[in-house]
């Protein structure tokens, strides 16, 4: 019985770590490359270690296993978050295709921040700007 | 086939494969925000790679590596994004 569970989770990880290599290779855009690389590999990293919970089946494995697997499901949005917003400033185009882009002329090149949408948040941040470099 | 053949022979080689294909990716890469999450994909298919040779070895002492390469990666991508970023702030 635990053998049929280890089959079908290192299989199925090592699908989606082999579906998250060819994303990887074929995606024509950063960003969408970054998508690829959180969701498929976390998912089937995840997986495989998870076999491995399943094949010792002891409690010291298994904390193990799931204190990577916690610490994978926590970083790799952060991380994925910080390397699209670098690759935002810069500069690198989206794919051709791509519908919309909702933080086009939204970030203040020089200072990196978000701009306001009316004028009573502009002030403000303007005034905040001014005290900054006071 | 029992559980360390069907390891052996199927699993170990397809993530060899897509390590490799991300290999040419970090090779190619356009930019060099590419490389960054290449490597990072790297290290993270290498955690897949520790974990089914713990199964295969019978040693799970292999998996508080991964630990430390999870570690290592979060951290590698949080500082090449940080000083990128202030690299194009400073021209």
């Amino acid at each position: 019985m635990t053998d049929i569970l280890i089959y079908i989770t290192s299989g199925f990880g090592a699908l989606f770590v082999l579906l998250a290599a060819i994303g990887t290779l074929r995606m024509p855009d950063q960003y969408l490359r970054i998508s690829v690389n959180t969701k498929a590999a976390t998912l089937g990293v995840g997986l495989l270690l998870i076999s491995a919970a399943l094949f010792f089946l002891e409690t010291s494995v298994t904390t193990r296993v799931l204190a990577v697997i916690i610490f994978i499901f926590i970083t790799a949005p952060v991380g994925a978050h910080l390397i699209g917003r670098t690759s935002y400033f810069l500069g690198n185009k989206l794919w051709g295709k791509s519908i919309t882009d909702d933080l086009k002329d939204k970030y203040n090149k020089s200072t990196h921040e978000l701009r306001a949408h009316n004028k009573e948040d502009e002030k403000e941040i303007g005034q905040h700007n001014q005290d900054e470099d006071s | 086939m029992n559980v360390h053949d069907f390891l052996y022979y199927i699993i170990l080689p397809i993530l060899s494969i897509s390590s490799l294909l991300v290999f040419v990716r970090f090779f190619q890469g356009p930019s060099i925000v590419d490389r960054v999450v290449a490597l990072d994909l790297l290290i993270t298919i290498g955690i897949g790679i520790i974990a089914i040779y713990s199964i295969i070895n019978d040693k799970p002492t292999f998996l508080d590596i991964s630990l430390v390469l999870a570690l290592i990666a979060f951290l590698g991508t949080v500082a090449f994004a940080y000083y990128l970023e202030k690299r194009n702030k400073n021209d």
